[in-house]
């Protein structure tokens, strides 16, 4: 019973993610910090068990840029601010809401937008921190991992292709089987790899000629083949672990070329096939 | 401008524009069906006349009214319509939209409240994009424009878009969100007759993709691009290549990952720009200051056709003075993310004679305010937003720069003004001076403010707004305001359409006032004020003429709002509480209802309940 909850929270651990806007409603709660007037302070201190949703406090500089608006407001406190926050005053109507109460955080008070916040920063600092254009807001991004954005719908990977600039997400929660997720891949990426080349010939795109499938991804047979980032970061090639074992450890896709993957350091634990030079 | 177009089961009540003849005619098609006046002329010639003659009607609101004409009018009147205009994305289906005007070619959408934008609900409300998308793509094939306002869109959307409509010209998304810049590469890379991308205060999410050089290569018919809500770095030699090949662009927002020495690249090749939002109008290294700097003063005075700038986003004010050249002609400035003083502001502001609309942040103080109110007689539009947003915080602007505004910009149409301190003189005076206001919005920081001179509410002061400004059509009010205010605005404040209340009111009868005095009353937003279920009963008689209404954190009870439920069947009625709460607790915290002819929506989250 007891390894059956831990591993479920391991799971809901790993389910916890940066995500685009929508995707979470946990990090909701943790994002902002001032004390919204939907009482759930009082869930949280009920209920011990929502402890374990709540990011660590790292993660809340993570991903703001992925985030919503309403996590740019965050300004990073320690979790036990959360407790102190639940005597300052909240918008619950109350018998004298007129009555002027100690000025605390209301959330969505004074009504700005979170993109407005944060201008007070003098342009002074800014010139102290700066660094040459590119890295700046890496910095600030650099704990952003690549990461699997799992919802109650679907488990989205970032997937990206040799040559083609534009990057794609597959949820791989669409298929049962890695013949499927390589049906998929064709179908993302044919037409883009054929406008590239198009591009790069200088040619008139031609659809019928020139789109070929993109076939033997799996078997390395093909001219691509696909493989993937795993939760340990190491890179894999798809196909060798059963299906929901792959699904549950993939963070990234990645679909390269066949005759590039020996330079490629492939995670050594788990390979069945080897690529040979 | 504002109003929902699929009202033929409940004519709005202000329609007074149907003929004694017409009176027959029913739209819904269960009346008699035919014109009365004598005709010589068959159906058919009649209707293609009506067609060419329709064809010049452009406003929604003149086409809802010949549409309730007869069955012909209104038949003639959907095969017409080209541009569609929806305020509320669930008031009406995709597929009853679609049915009734067939030959669409610009679609305008809004999702989400509001009050949303300042969080006070759970994200993932709804809103979605992706029904309209598919729905456009499959009826409208030569749709051109799309325009979203608080909408969820994703990447998957944005391909449709590209993929299914070939002429595709003009995407403009304004606080949306669910995309990022995987959908915008694909986006961009697809529409190759785009002329407008607008992506304004949207959240765009970084998935390292460089979309920028996504554009096709070779001239491009861009004519607008705007990103600066874009929070990635963007391929600076990719827009440089691109802003070359659109010899048709006129308006460029960047975002703040532009730095000024690129700005000025930028600037030498598209010297015809009319509108330009300037990045970060920094530079990039401050290394490079002892090296020659490219001459921006040039580079301004060479963009003679400029009329908007914008952007300012991490300035550093030793470069304001490069804008010089182009203040003489400008009619619209944006200096509300650059934090400068009044004594930096003030030798721009002293050229901008023609300005009609000035956004900025209460930097400049009350001092800067007068410098405005100095010379821009012009201003129809000021928006001035605090540095520093909380309720306790310093105010550097006060009811000394509103008096000063009011004095000097009598032609003022729109204001929307943060402080910390006001006076009701100050708001009677703008009311006097400034007769042709028909936005007055005035955000009081601290909760339940009085007037610091006199200890009263601010009754009086908006009182003052609804009386004297006789064209008013929006208000939002704070500080310590009794029902009084209320009162005030139910008696004067008649073509009143957008009503924001915050902290506001005593009772029930606040509330009852405005909606019994308000009849032009569509959107009203409240939030923390004493209104109960006594008073949303008062509203019975007008909720089938409002887009929305939206009460949080008031004394409605789930009674009371079933009550609604029950007696206004097209109208659907929210509860909306926070993700973890209990289901149906005895307060309401957030009524969302709004009228809607499809009933309730099948996309609810867990957090929202349909009565």
């Amino acid at each position: 019973m007891e390894s059956g909850c831990s591993k479920k929270l391991e799971e809901e651990k790993l389910e916890l993610r940066l995500g685009p806007p929508g995707q979470e409603h946990s990090s909701w709660f943790i994002k902002d910090e001032s004390l919204p007037s939907f009482g759930y302070f009082s869930s949280l201190k009920s209920n011990g068990n929502q402890a374990h949703k709540f990011p660590p406090p790292e993660d809340h500089l993570v991903g703001s840029v992925l985030a919503s608006p309403w996590a740019k407001n965050h300004q990073p406190k320690p979790p036990s601010s959360l407790q102190s926050s639940e005597k300052k005053q909240t918008a619950m109507p109350s018998n004298c809401p007129q009555k002027r109460t100690a000025p605390g955080p209301v959330v969505g008070w004074p009504p700005i937008r979170s993109f407005r916040k944060n201008l007070a920063a003098p342009s002074s600092s800014k010139v102290a921190s700066e660094t040459p254009v590119g890295l700046p807001h890496k910095v600030a991004n650099e704990k952003k991992t690549v990461v699997a954005e799992p919802s109650v719908k679907g488990l989205f990977v970032k997937i990206n292709m040799d040559g083609v600039p534009i990057g794609r997400k597959v949820n791989l929660k669409a298929y049962d089987s890695y013949k499927k997720l390589s049906a998929a891949v064709d179908e993302l990426f044919r037409g883009l790899l054929a406008a590239q080349r198009d591009s790069s010939a200088g040619g008139i795109v031609n659809k019928q000629e020139k789109e070929k499938p993109i076939t033997g991804l799996l078997d390395g047979n093909g001219e691509y083949t696909l493989v993937y980032e795993d939760n340990e970061g190491d890179r894999m090639l798809v196909g060798d672990v059963p299906w929901h074992m792959f699904v549950s450890t993939v963070k990234r896709l990645r679909v390269l070329k066949s005759s590039e993957l020996s330079a490629i350091n492939l995670g050594s634990s788990k390979k069945g096939k080897t690529v040979e030079n | 401008m504002s109003e929902d177009d699929e009202r033929q089961q409940s004519p709005p009540s202000d329609l007074e524009f149907v003929s004694n003849k017409a009176r027959n005619c029913n739209a819904t098609g269960s009346g008699s069906g035919h014109p009365e006046f004598q005709s010589a002329y068959p159906d058919q010639v009649l209707e293609n006349v009506l067609e060419n003659v329709l064809h010049f009607l452009t406003s929604k609101r003149d086409r809802n009214a010949a549409s309730l004409v007869c069955k012909s009018w209104y038949r003639v009147e959907a095969l017409t319509r080209s541009e569609l205009f929806i305020g509320n994305c669930y008031a009406v289906s995709p597929a009853r939209a679609t049915a009734r005007f067939t030959r669409v070619r610009a679609l305008q959408l809004k999702g989400k409240p509001r009050f949303a934008d300042f969080n006070l609900m759970p994200p993932d409300w709804g809103a979605h994009f992706n029904p309209w998308a598919l729905a456009m793509a499959k009826a409208y094939p030569w749709l051109e424009k799309v325009h979203l306002k608080r909408m969820t869109v994703t990447d998957d959307d944005l391909a449709t878009l590209a993929e299914l409509l070939l002429g595709f010209k003009e995407l403009v998304l304004v606080c949306c969100d669910g995309f990022g810049t995987s959908g915008l590469a694909i986006f961009v890379n697809k529409c190759r007759q785009l002329k407008v991308l607008d992506l304004i205060e949207s959240e765009v999410s970084d998935d390292e993709t460089d979309w920028i050089s996504c554009f096709p290569e070779g001239e491009s018919q861009l004519e607008s691009l705007i990103f600066d809500c874009v929070e990635c770095h963007i391929n600076f030699e990719a827009l440089e290549r691109l802003v070359a090949n659109s010899p048709s662009l006129k308006k460029l927002r960047l975002n703040r990952y532009v730095s000024i020495g690129q700005l000025y690249r930028l600037m030498i090749r598209a010297p015809q720009l009319t509108h330009l939002g300037t990045g970060s109008f920094s530079p990039s290294e401050i290394a490079g200051q002892g090296d020659q700097e490219p001459d921006y003063v040039n580079a301004f005075a060479a963009c003679k056709s400029l009329v908007c700038l914008s952007g300012f986003r991490e300035i550093i004010p030793d470069y304001l003075p490069a804008i010089y050249p182009v203040c003489a002609n400008l009619t619209s400035l944006n200096f509300s993310y650059a934090n400068i003083t009044a004594e930096q502001l003030k030798p721009i502001i002293s050229k901008c004679h023609k300005l009609q609309v000035f956004w900025v942040l209460d930097s400049i103080c009350d001092e800067g305010l007068q410098a405005v109110a100095a010379t821009c007689k012009e201003l129809r539009e000021l928006r001035v937003f605090p540095v520093d947003p909380r309720e306790d915080g310093d105010g550097p602007v006060s009811e000394v720069g509103l008096q000063a505004i009011s004095e000097g910009c009598r032609k003022l149409q729109s204001i929307l003004y943060f402080c910390q301190r006001m006076t009701n003189a100050a708001v009677i005076a703008m009311s006097k001076n400034c007769p042709d206001l028909v936005v007055f919005r005035l955000c009081i920081m601290g909760r339940h403010r009085a007037d610091p001179v006199t200890g009263e509410p601010m009754d009086d002061g908006f009182g003052a707004i609804v009386m004297n400004c006789k064209k008013l059509t929006r208000l939002a009010v704070s500080g310590l305001l009794t029902d009084k205010a209320f009162d005030y605005i139910g008696q004067h404040g008649k073509l009143v359409r957008t009503l924001s209340v915050a902290f506001a009111g005593d009772s029930d009868m606040g509330l009852k006032y405005v909606l019994e005095g308000c009849p032009q009353l569509q959107k009203l937003e409240i939030r923390d004020s004493p209104f109960g279920d006594a008073a949303l009963r008062s509203g019975l008689h007008h909720y089938y003429n409002m887009r929305f209404l939206w009460m949080s954190s008031c004394r409605l009870t789930p009674n009371g709002c079933q009550e609604i439920a029950r007696a206004m069947p097209r109208l659907v009625v929210e509860v909306i509480r926070s993700a973890d709460e209990e289901e149906m607790d005895d307060a309401v915290e957030i009524l969302y209802m709004y009228r809607s002819l499809e009933g309730p929506r099948t996309d609810l989250p867990k957090f929202v309940t349909i009565l």
